[in-house]
């Protein structure tokens, strides 16, 4: 968006923490998506002082892209501290932009058992959807040329910041 | 043919292909199998999804229940189809020419081939010959080497230890025989280990060992002096029949791992071995089963160790 | 035929000639170097310009495959692969199936070969019956039928006792024995050099004691018994050392190696390489500097190809069990000029190790261009770039660890008996 400055992320935080305020409760399980989707959720969990321990997943080994890409350098652990069968989760992602993230982090989350029901957080939602997966929650929407990509950074004093790249051709 | 002419076990940019032998792999490379296994080591999904709809061949000219079984398992944890195929049963007692066997599996869409053959160099024989597309894992040729089980003894090793570079290592018992042994041995050079001892009789060392870059001793007290990390190798039957050893005692007198002779490492020194064992041959039960043994980790590792090398792999275009 | 081999460099390793000269050849024979004989009218000439023109080639050790193994190769191909390699003269090895033990398979392959009109064959006889190292051969007899020596081939000696006799027999007629230095226990199941690539490949090896050990014992019989015996295929630096020894002691030894062991070694065997599976193996650098300067000082008298054509199938195999052997007949004039080359010894020196030399060991009149001998020649291209390649063959034996390498010299013309019996494309 040529001449628009970037939102503050730690304002959209804000908004994001009182959407999801009503719609939680303490048995619901938060799953925070490596690595940005982890920041964001941790500051959730700390702000919403919800009961079940935060769960963090590594979507690499679910990956559509792994024929075309190969395994990722950068692998993480996922750990679910609690029992997914029948639970009300919400994932918690950064920037959501193609859905395919999500499509992975959900078969993730179903090889580790059958969720009540799965709703999504996200920081920010730039469009350009290629699947049929929608935020219940959203702390901004933002239209981002295809050729760029929007990335959370987190500085030493943990403050969230957005950053927009070219992405290299 | 090979991908890249400089390395047969990458392709044309650098990335793991064909594990062949550690001998010749960069460090890089390495230390990706090894960060990569350490993701699947706490996995608690029982099946990952990353190579679904690809075969992994399970093809070995002599026999293994053991490692054909921790393929075979790591091969299923990635959703992979298994066949296991015991040429020394089928086609080959018929005649059939290697390559034929190579080829009428290729022909059957296989994505990948883990190889155990009795001849040093067999699977890089193999990966000669198949198409491009198809990988090759050798799970142990001849004398030669084991990559698998040499990775998942670094991987145990850097669990316990963590960094190479202070460590002193020594490699017990039958050498020249021993496929691991050469593979632990390119491993812990690649990886910075700076003190790598062979302890062995003469008859079982092979010709100019240390120009591996080993220092060699005879007797395991002084071998075992204030090392970190003992590794443990099998002694087999047939070294009593080829004039290289008297007998089983014998050796278990010199070179069997007791209480005794290992209090001569640190105190905090682990024991590995890569099985099966033979108790009171080359260790006592008492050190297979004490605090300092590390054996049965070495398992758990090993199968987190070939998921790492498949889905490598199997991603890398 | 009158050929008048015309504006060449003779270089006859015999006679010291190194020069331009003209060659005439008539019935058969040299009848003149230099300036034609009078009233000479030539039936044909050959420009030679730019050619090296030398005594045709003598080689030692040439395995034609026939009688039975046929797959590998006949002698048909392999005559072919001799006379365009520059080979007019070669000694063929026992190790046949059956084995050369009885004068009429001797005879049926002289037969055989004078009728393909090519190089000359000169068969070496079984030293025992079946090389089986128990009985004697009837050795007079064997000569009678046309070998030149006898041999156990590839196959041990395991009897000393045995040994000794078959020495001492065939001394008391004058027949050489050639042997191959190898003890069969010390080299039991190894396939590559007891050194650094058998060591990191897990390669069971060949130690230099099993040559070394198995010289020490030919050497002592030799002086026990008195017979003449050329050592065939050295490839140590100890064994060439041994045998300096016993030529300065004045033991009546000749010996060779194979072309290929002037130039590779252990390393040579790359990825598993199955083309680099000899015998005797390839060994260290330093083995093949000694053998080198053995080449050069003379104490190593020839050399010879070791031509072992073996069929793809038995190669295409993991590198312990694939057939030992290389094809070498094409490959032994280019080879011996390499060495000659990087060695920087003078042409004539060089050639004289597969003419002359080589035609001493055999007791026979060739090797050499001299007016009222036989015009047995080899024309060749010494500048002559060409790539080793299955097309590039005429062996039926592809396999070389030359595969796919360029090499410089090549043969243009062949003369056995005076007659052209190949020309290069």
């Amino acid at each position: 968006m040529p001449g628009k400055p970037l939102p503050d992320a730690e304002q959209l935080l804000i908004a994001l923490i009182e959407q999801m305020r009503p719609a939680v409760g303490p048995e619901t399980g938060l799953i925070g998506i490596h690595t940005g989707g982890v920041w964001v959720a941790e500051r959730v969990h700390q702000a919403l002082k919800l009961h079940t321990p935060l769960a963090t997943l590594d979507v690499s080994f679910y990956r559509d892209d792994y024929q075309a890409r190969g395994l990722h350098r950068d692998l993480k652990r996922s750990e679910i501290p609690f029992e997914v069968e029948g639970r009300d989760l919400v994932l918690v992602d950064d920037v959501l932009y193609t859905g395919r993230t999500i499509r992975a982090a959900l078969n993730e989350i179903f090889d580790y058992g059958r969720p009540g029901s799965v709703r999504l957080a996200t920081l920010v939602d730039r469009g350009g959807r290629q699947l049929p997966i929608a935020a219940q929650f959203a702390g901004a929407t933002l239209t981002v040329d295809p050729g760029r990509s929007v990335a959370l950074k987190r500085d030493a004093a943990g403050r969230l910041q957005l950053e927009v790249r070219e992405e290299p051709r | 043919m090979w991908l890249n002419p400089s390395n047969p076990q990458l392709d044309k940019k650098g990335q793991l292909h064909h594990l062949l032998t550690l001998e010749g792999l960069p460090a890089e490379i390495l230390r990706q199998v090894l960060d990569t296994a350490k993701s699947f080591v706490g996995v608690k999904v029982k099946k990952l999804p990353l190579l679904r709809g690809r075969s992994v061949f399970n093809v070995f000219f002599e026999p293994s229940t053991r490692t054909r079984t921790t393929f075979e398992i790591a091969a299923k944890r990635l959703s992979a189809d298994v066949i296991n195929l015991n040429i020394s049963t089928s086609s080959q007692s018929k005649g059939e020419s290697l390559l034929d066997t190579v080829d009428n599996l290729s022909a059957m869409h296989a994505d990948m081939f883990v190889v155990r053959h009795s001849e040093s160099g067999a699977p890089h024989f193999i990966a000669r010959h198949v198409a491009p597309d198809i990988h090759v894992i050798n799970a142990g040729d001849g004398r030669h080497s084991h990559p698998t089980q040499g990775l998942l003894d670094m991987y145990t090793i850097r669990h316990y230890k963590g960094d190479f570079s202070r460590l002193r290592v020594a490699i017990v018992g039958d050498i020249l025989h021993s496929r691991v042994a050469r593979s632990q041995i390119h491993a812990l050079t690649t990886l910075g280990c700076p003190e790598i001892r062979v302890i062995g009789p003469k008859t079982l060392l092979p010709a100019g060992v240390e120009q591996l870059g080993v220092h060699v001793y005879h007797e395991m007290r002084h071998g075992l002096k204030d090392v970190d990390v003992v590794m443990m190798l099998r002694l087999q039957n047939e070294r009593m029949q080829g004039a290289l050893l008297p007998s089983a005692q014998e050796f278990y007198k010199f070179y069997g791992l007791t209480d005794d002779k290992l209090a001569a490492a640190k105190p905090d020194a682990i024991v590995l071995h890569p099985g099966p064992m033979n108790r009171g041959v080359e260790i006592d039960s008492s050190v297979a089963d004490g605090k300092q043994s590390v054996i049965l980790p070495q398992v758990t590792f090993g199968i987190a160790i070939r998921m790492a090398v498949m889905s490598i792999m199997a991603g890398n275009k | 035929m009158k050929i008048h081999i015309k504006g060449g460099r003779l270089v006859d390793p015999g006679s010291g000639v190194d020069a331009k000269k003209d060659v005439y050849i008539a019935a058969g024979k040299i009848v003149a170097i230099g300036d034609a004989p009078a009233g000479y009218t030539a039936n044909r000439v050959i420009d030679a310009a730019r050619l090296v023109v030398c005594p045709g080639l003598v080689d030692l050790s040439a395995r034609l495959r026939e009688p039975g193994f046929e797959y590998m190769a006949t002698l048909e191909s392999e005559m072919e692969a001799a006379i365009a390699g520059g080979v007019t003269s070669l000694a063929c090895p026992p190790d046949t199936d059956p084995p050369l033990d009885e004068p009429g398979l001797v005879e049926m392959l002289k037969f055989r070969a004078k009728n393909l009109n090519q190089a000359r064959v000169y068969p070496v006889g079984a030293l025992t019956q079946g090389l089986k190292g128990a009985r004697l051969t009837e050795m007079a007899e064997l000569v009678d039928a046309g070998c030149i020596a006898f041999s156990q081939a590839d196959a041990p000696f395991v009897d000393t006792q045995v040994f000794y006799h078959a020495l001492q027999y065939a001394a008391t007629f004058g027949f050489a024995v050639w042997l191959r230095p190898q003890d069969a226990a010390l080299a039991r199941h190894g396939v590559a050099h007891d050194g650094q690539v058998a060591t990191r490949f897990g390669l069971p090896s060949i130690p230099v004691c099993a040559e070394t050990v198995a010289l020490a014992t030919i050497l002592i019989l030799v002086r026990e018994t008195g017979a003449r015996v050329h050592l065939a295929r050295l490839s140590s630096a100890e064994g060439v050392e041994m045998t300096r020894k016993a030529k300065r002691d004045g033991l009546p030894v000749t010996c060779d190696i194979a072309i290929h062991h002037a130039h590779l070694t252990e390393m040579d065997i790359g990825y598993f390489e199955s083309n680099s599976r000899l015998d005797p193996p390839l060994r260290s650098a330093r083995d093949r500097d000694a053998l080198r300067a053995a080449l050069a000082d003379g104490t190593v008298d020839a050399l010879c190809s070791d031509h072992t054509p073996v069929d793809e199938d038995a190669k295409q195999l993991p590198f312990a069990e694939a057939e030992p052997g290389a094809t070498g007949l094409e490959l032994l004039l280019p080879l011996t000029l390499k060495w000659a080359e990087e060695s920087k010894v003078p042409l004539a020196a060089a050639l004289s190790r597969i003419t002359s030399h080589p035609a001493r060991v055999l007791g026979i009149d060739a090797g050499h261009v001299t007016p009222g001998h036989a015009a047995d020649l080899c024309i060749f291209d010494p500048d002559r770039h060409w790539t080793i390649g299955p097309d590039a063959l005429k062996s039926q034996g592809k396999n070389t660890p030359f595969l796919g390498l360029e090499l410089k010299g090549r043969t243009r013309y062949t003369l056995v008996d005076g007659q052209v019996v190949y020309e290069a494309k």
